[in-house]
């Protein structure tokens, strides 16, 4: 009734009481107890997950109440694994569940925003002037230009409206094809597991214009080049599941409990069926407390504890002879037996490249690649033979497509040509011929730089008439770890304690872990792998591969499971988690995201070689080549090139990709072509050689070369993934920086060109969408509002888990935010109408590396020859790009992105080196879908017009969402392997999974041959599962898991075999040491950033929930050991800088730290709590502002069969650890809080 | 005398009181969740626990002090054989020494509440206009104090309790007796009146729960509602 009046029935209210009078049953209203009931009611429960690089991929149930999204919770409904096995569900951290703060948060981006000084210019020149030429009298007036791009990052944002929003960005687009050519325009989107949808909106939009779309694996540096190396497979782990089939698991610089969180249950789990657990870590992550023994190696050391281990395992279980099972699985499925030519240097021998078919009289038989078959001694007869799958096999072997079983690329031990069983000799002792000195470079530097040790070779005579020594792979890895085989010779230990690389009392000076511990781990890893035929398990982490010399770390660990023969063993392995990189229907996707349904083919560039020269990191470049050439390369092949010259080389060898590509327009050297009455591809081949093209790469300062318009989108690369964030500033923005290197003491290149005036503010046009400010916004000249996870639908995957399930609108698109699909969708319309009249129909010349998975991975099989230096004839495809004409009609990109294009009829769909027909999936499409109408180009096409169409084309289109396509992928492989998988996928035929399927519950996906691992009832997912079982062979030169690399490149810096190589020097520390001091004690300590604790994954750390439980801002960990000497106490204002710049934190001070380094969370924003720095005067930077990207030569290795170039495949990637910075308390904390002037501009 | 002082003493009584009464209920009927002291405990402890108490203890005193002062019939003070010139005396020392506890907390309290900006940042427009009413009035009841100083006869008191049982009882011609009241107490009276009217729009609502409180101490251990 009334609250009042109740509260006066001062009689009738006791109604009884109980207990002597200390109880009253009394009579009140109840109403207000309905505030309780209320606070979890809700109107509907929609699935979403969150779009973001988290490998979790959990599916969320989003509440909706009052038309508002209140909350969110877990979903539980996921398929179940097996009997025996623990559940995946729940899944979900409190990070995720904290996200729902953004969607009405004062962060939000509400409506379209633009840089003022920009939009008023733009209008007072649309007063006169058409957007085009409005446009280009913006961008193209030095003084109009510098306006708006000095203000990037300071503020200055006002209102706009879409349509002026979308017209400045298409005029932009068009004007940017017109003068510069398409390639100028680039999109940076990182993993689309997390939302394909959305990044293939942005892709497709870009590639039917032609602009190009940046990597971003690699440039994350969660890219483990080492995978590619071995294995020819980018990356492929274990579900998470899998964990729970390991007897022996080692997490070795993975923090699974705190950035795999959903995940963690199986590793805890799995202790409690036995299996013993070890963690390795150089700090007290919480991962250590889940493991019966802690190593923890110095950090960056961790190479050398896994050669230590690596040697303990070669000398027990395969010189010591104790595993039958170690010893097949290295014959069969490892390169071990093969065949290596040793090339006389010095005083020794040193190993080079595989022995090929074609080294030996007549081809040994082949007709087919000679040049790309090596070679086994088989152990009953002692003959040489060319045994099946190596990569020779998969290319151009037989008629493969007329359904004959032809293939011999597969890992049956049986000779190439003749087809009779083999046994493939493993090592060279018992028949050798001599034992030979070996030479083996070393890098740790205690030692000799080449430490010379005996092998059993064996002589061949060649088919140039002279003879060669030859060994093992085998034999070289036992010599490499310095195993004592009893051949004689030094350099070898007898014993683990000799001090003796790589023993375990070698690794204690490196590392600082006992030797008997390594030895014991060791010892215990292999005998379960033994026992248990491979079910021992390493989970990495980037930790490890953030380093410059990731590789070697790697490599080291990869080597320790095939020595145990781990690999493809259900519950054994490499386990990788960073990153969502697992995109399952890839194939499904990747015609939507590059519209390849329309034009082929696009263009993809990797992200770390673009930023490298675009935001001028390479003009501050203070590592030599000659720095980490090995003692054994002929040093003059590399002269005084520096890491840009390589990579322009690389380049134009069409190892890595371009852009942009030509110094010309493209679709001006196609017009000049045709004038000239030329194929413009031989035109363009010509001029090349004749030097009178260039390409982009020879010249980044030149105006011509820059990249003009950029796209960001699902990315914070500003405040999170932008490794040297100063120079991004400087140089590509051309606005406020704190960089404080002046080039002195930097290593000039000598093949590209340097101008002494250094190119700032490159980018004309820096386009954001996001949905909130986040610190790239900040940046940006137009920020699109996009719809949060929760507003939009969408498809996610994971490599953690074997389902597919959406993102789905809940509340529409907030304010005036729109989806990626339908922003995309909308330039696609304002660039066909201001474009398209504009520029009609052109020609364009794409240019494309020699890529994996196509028979452009045979490129030069020996000496890499540069067609540049007159050593070789430039042909397109082999020994440079290839080139491809493409037509583009700019007036139908609006009809080409909203539907299906012919090509998928006409060409058929596939990857990774199989194709099929897909002309079925067209049409079914185009039912589900319904067929464009209208007259054009499109009509009679199925339909694209909303997100949900376009996730239906991935999943119509994909083998693991669509069984009819699955078992048609796997009859096509089938032909190149000569073998029958179809078997895999016929159970689940006629399983389709829709859109409306995954909205009803996650769906586990179809087994499909794009990937090396099953989905099944019998088995979790596990990579290399299908190459040991199925005996599909790897994609690498031998087929098998490679030890040994025998590029050249590889072999000149030193990493043909796996060795330790520690940390390099940046040289960014001792210029500043005192050159800025304020009185507080310097620490110089290496600069460490890992995985965020309080963020959602590894961005989103401005939310106020994730905010209040860490700092509250931007803070730095360091040891209380490093915190005393400088007199720093926990929560002080510190200020951490290098030569590449500044940033300004508080300080967390703990145990969990060793000495000697600090560790800072990646992505926390520089929009909250960051104060002015003494040094710069400026406001403190983020994470990466004390980083430079350092290239890597061997990543720049291409067409070379698995080091050959695939998007996030391989390439430079932006290693961040080997960096050290100068940290040191504040004295005054300024917040800069005045208006900006004139000084305090860029 | 004017129609504004039979305005002011006369009639708005009445609408204070009726504002005071109807607007709490109204309030506490309709806004159930913002019945609340609004405590800043929470947010900032600075000298809350002296400012408070002090506060609290002074103008409780002081509250009880007008009401038993003002409201006892003068009769019984007669009857207790209290002279008014003894009883002004208490009043005046008692009233002193609660003003003074009060007006110290309320300083601490402002002080604290003005000069912390996590407090600052949650205090509103309300808040402030409340605070600054109970110390205006406050620094008039206490300036009273001198004024009264001046004649000791306990006459003036007798006036103004005449008024005030006047009121409460409802009979005409309560504004009458202070025709010639000094300014400073009519200026006090017209504050505390009004301190009512604004009370049922400010956090002072809670001195109702305040007082509902001391039910406590006779209901049962364990209250149990039926369904």
């Amino acid at each position: 009734m009334s609250h009042f009046l109740d509260r006066l029935k001062f009689l009738s209210r006791v109604k009884s009481t109980f207990s002597d009078g200390h109880g009253a049953v009394v009579d009140e209203d109840r109403k207000w107890e309905n505030g309780y009931r209320s606070r979890w009611q809700h109107d509907k429960i929609v699935r979403s997950t969150h779009g973001v690089n988290c490998t979790g991929s959990c599916s969320w149930k989003v509440y909706v109440k009052n038309g508002l999204i209140t909350w969110e919770t877990q979903q539980t409904d996921y398929p179940r694994t097996r009997p025996d096995l623990p559940n995946h569900e729940p899944r979900g951290c409190p990070r995720g569940a904290s996200y729902s703060w953004y969607v009405y948060s004062a962060q939000r981006v509400k409506y379209p925003m633009i840089r003022s000084s920009l939009i008023d210019m733009w209008r007072e020149a649309r007063r006169t002037l058409d957007p085009i030429a409005a446009w280009a009298s913006i961008s193209q007036d030095p003084e109009k230009s510098r306006r708006y791009k000095r203000e990037r990052g300071q503020g200055g944002f006002v209102r706009a409206d879409w349509d002026t929003a979308t017209e400045i960005i298409a005029a932009a687009n068009a004007f940017t094809i017109d003068k510069f050519g398409p390639d100028r325009i680039i999109g940076f989107s990182p993993i689309p597991a997390m939302s394909m949808v959305s990044y293939a909106a942005g892709a497709r939009y870009l590639s039917l214009l032609g602009g190009v779309c940046l990597s971003f694996y690699d440039w994350y540096c969660d890219l483990p080049p080492a995978s590619p190396q071995t294995w020819g497979e980018q990356t492929d782990v274990p579900e998470s599941a899998d964990w729970y089939n390991a007897t022996y698991l080692m997490v070795w610089g993975s923090n699974v409990p705190m950035t795999r969180t959903p995940d963690a249950h199986f590793y805890t789990e799995v202790r409690y069926k036995g299996t013993k657990t070890v963690a390795v870590s150089s700090d007290f992550g919480e991962m250590v407390k889940f493991g019966d023994i802690w190593l923890a190696p110095r950090q960056g050391t961790d190479a050398a504890l896994a050669m230590a281990m690596g040697h303990v395992v070669l000398k027990e279980f395969h010189h010591g002879g104790k595993s039958d099972y170690f010893r097949d699985y290295a014959k069969q499925y490892t390169d071990m037996p093969m065949l290596v030519l040793l090339r006389e240097h010095g005083d020794c021998l040193v190993p080079d490249h595989f022995l090929r078919a074609s080294h030996l009289a007549g081809n040994h038989g082949e007709a087919n690649n000679p040049e790309w078959k090596t070679l086994e001694i088989d152990a009953t007869t002692g003959d040489l033979v060319v045994p099946n799958g190596t990569i020779g096999f998969r290319w151009g072997e037989g008629k493969v497509d007329d359904g004959a079983k032809v293939g011999r690329w597969n890992l049956e031990q049986k000779d190439g040509g003749s087809g009779r069983e083999v046994d493939p000799l493993l090592s060279l002792i018992d028949c050798r011929d001599e034992v030979a000195g070996v030479g083996f470079p070393y890098f740790g530097g205690e030692h000799d730089e080449l430490l010379v040790r005996n092998v059993p070779v064996k002589r061949i005579a060649l088919a140039d008439g002279g003879s060669a020594l030859v060994t093992t792979v085998y034999d070289l890895q036992l010599a490499n770890y310095g195993v004592d085989r009893g051949l004689g010779g030094g350099n070898v230990a007898a014993s683990f304690d000799d001090d003796v690389p790589y023993t375990p009392a070698w690794q204690e000076k490196h590392t600082t872990v006992k030797r008997e511990l390594v030895i014991q781990v060791a010892r215990e890893f292999a005998q379960n792998a033994h026992d248990t035929h491979g079910k021992s398990m390493v989970i990495v982490g980037a930790a490890l591969n953030h380093w410059y010399h990731m590789d070697m770390t790697y490599r080291g660990i990869i080597n320790l499971l095939m020595m145990c023969g781990c690999v493809g063993q259900s519950g054994g392995g490499w386990a990788h988690y960073v990153g969502q990189e697992k995109l399952r229907p890839q194939f499904g996707w990747a015609p939507l995201a590059f519209a390849t349904d329309w034009s082929r083919p696009p263009r993809q560039m990797n992200g770390t070689s673009f930023f490298y020269a675009h935001t001028s990191q390479w003009r501050h470049e203070k590592l030599h080549v000659d720095d980490i050439l090995a003692p054994t390369a002929d040093r003059g092949r590399y002269g005084k090139l520096s890491l840009i010259d390589l990579n322009a080389k690389s380049e134009r060898m069409g190892w890595l990709p371009s852009a942009p590509q030509l110094r010309t327009n493209p679709l001006q050297v196609t017009a000049a072509a045709e004038a000239a009455g030329q194929d413009p591809v031989a035109y363009a081949a010509a001029q090349l050689k004749a030097g009178t093209l260039a390409m982009s790469c020879d010249d980044p300062d030149d105006p011509a070369n820059f990249p003009r318009n950029m796209f960001v989108w699902r990315s914070n690369i500003l405040g999170s993934s932008g490794k040297g964030h100063e120079y991004f500033l400087k140089y590509l923005l051309g606005t406020q920086n704190a960089l404080f290197c002046d080039e002195s003491d930097t290593v000039h290149p000598s093949e590209v060109t340097y101008r002494e005036q250094a190119a700032e503010g490159k980018l004309d046009l820096l386009t954001v969408l996001d949905f909130r400010m986040s610190t790239t916004c900040l940046y940006g000249d137009i920020v699109l509002p996009t719809a949060t996870w929760y507003e939009k639908d969408d498809l996610n995957t994971s490599d953690m888990h074997p389902f597919i399930h959406p993102l789905s609108e809940a509340v529409q698109p907030l304010w005036e935010s729109k989806t990626d699909w339908e922003i995309y969708k909308l330039l696609a319309k304002q660039f066909s109408e201001i474009g398209g009249p504009y520029l009609g129909t052109r020609k364009d010349l794409v240019l494309t590396p020699l890529l994996h998975d196509t028979p452009g991975e045979l490129g030069q099989p020996l000496e890499p020859r540069d067609w540049k230096h007159g050593e070789c004839d430039l042909i397109p495809g082999k020994t440079a790009p290839n080139m491809t004409v493409v037509e583009r009609d700019y007036r139908d990109i609006h009809r080409k992105f909203t539907s299906v294009g012919p090509l998928l009829d006409k060409l058929g769909n596939g990857g990774k080196g199989i194709n099929w027909d897909t002309r079925h999936e067209v049409r079914e499409l185009a039912g589900l879908t319904r067929a464009v109408t209208e007259p054009g180009i499109s009509e009679g096409r199925p339909r694209l017009d909303s997100a949900i169409d376009a996730a239906e084309m991935i999943l119509t289109f994909a083998p693991e969402t669509n069984g009819h396509v699955s078992v048609k992928a796997w009859e096509a492989l089938g032909r190149i392997t000569g073998r029958d998988h179809t078997h895999l996928a016929v159970g689940r035929e006629h399983d389709k999974i829709r859109f409306r399927d995954v909205q009803a519950q996650p769906r586990k996906i179809i087994s499909a041959p794009t990937w090396s691992g099953l989905e099944s009832e019998e088995v979790s997912y596990n990579a290399g599962y299908t190459n040991v079982h199925e005996l599909i062979p790897w994609r690498t030169l031998t087929g098998r898991q490679q030890f040994y690399q025998d590029h050249r490149w590889m072999l000149d810096f030193g990493e043909g075999s796996c060795v330790y190589k520690p940390a390099i020097d940046t040289r960014s520390v001792a210029p500043m040491l005192g050159r800025h001091g304020n009185g507080e004690h310097e620490l110089v300590l290496n600069w460490i950033t890992p995985h965020q604790k309080w963020g959602i994954h590894s961005t989103y750390s401005d939310n106020l929930r994730m905010l209040t439980l860490s700092r509250g801002g931007p803070h730095v960990w360091i040891s209380e050991t490093d915190a005393a000497q400088a007199g720093i106490r926990d929560n002080d204002w510190i200020e951490v800088f290098n030569l590449n710049g500044t940033l300004t934190a508080r300080v967390v001070v703990s145990q969990r730290v060793p000495p000697g380094m600090c560790l800072m969370y990646h992505a926390q924003e520089k929009i909250v709590n960051v104060p002015g720095a003494e040094t710069s005067g400026k406001r403190g930077g983020i994470h990466n502002s004390v980083t430079r990207a350092v290239l890597k030569p061997t990543h720049m290795i291409g067409g070379y069969a698995q080091q050959a170039y695939g998007f996030n495949y391989y390439g430079t990637v932006g290693s961040n650890r080997d960096e050290f910075v100068v940290l040191r308390k504040m004295k005054k904390v300024k917040w800069l809080e005045a208006p900006r002037d004139a000084a305090r501009e860029g | 005398m004017n129609g504004l002082h039979y305005f002011v003493f006369g009639i708005y009584p009445y609408i204070a009181l009726a504002i005071f009464i109807l607007g709490s209920l109204a309030r506490f009927e309709r806004e159930q969740y913002t019945w609340k002291s609004d405590s800043s405990q929470l947010l900032h402890r600075g000298r809350l626990r002296l400012g408070n108490i002090l506060f609290h203890v002074g103008i409780l005193g002081l509250f009880f002090g007008h009401l038993v002062g003002l409201l006892t019939p003068v009769a019984v003070w007669d009857a207790l054989g209290v002279t008014h010139s003894f009883k002004q005396m208490v009043a005046m020392v008692a009233g002193g020494v609660m003003g003074g506890l009060c007006l110290t907390g309320l300083i601490i309290l402002l002080h604290r509440r003005l000069s912390d900006p996590r407090l600052r940042a949650v205090t509103r427009p309300g808040d402030k206009i409340l605070l600054l009413w109970i110390l205006i009035t406050l620094l008039l009841g206490l300036s009273t104090i001198f004024v009264s100083a001046s004649h000791r006869d306990g006459h003036e008191m007798v006036l103004l309790m005449s008024w005030a049982q006047h009121i409460v009882t409802f009979r005409g011609g309560a504004a009458d007796f202070i025709v010639d009241a000094h300014w400073l107490f009519k200026a006090h009276l017209f504050m505390g009146m009004t301190l009512f009217v604004i009370f049922p729009f400010t956090r002072l609502v809670h001195v109702w729960s305040g007082f509902g409180s001391v039910t406590y101490l006779g209901r049962a251990w364990q209250l149990v509602r039926p369904r």
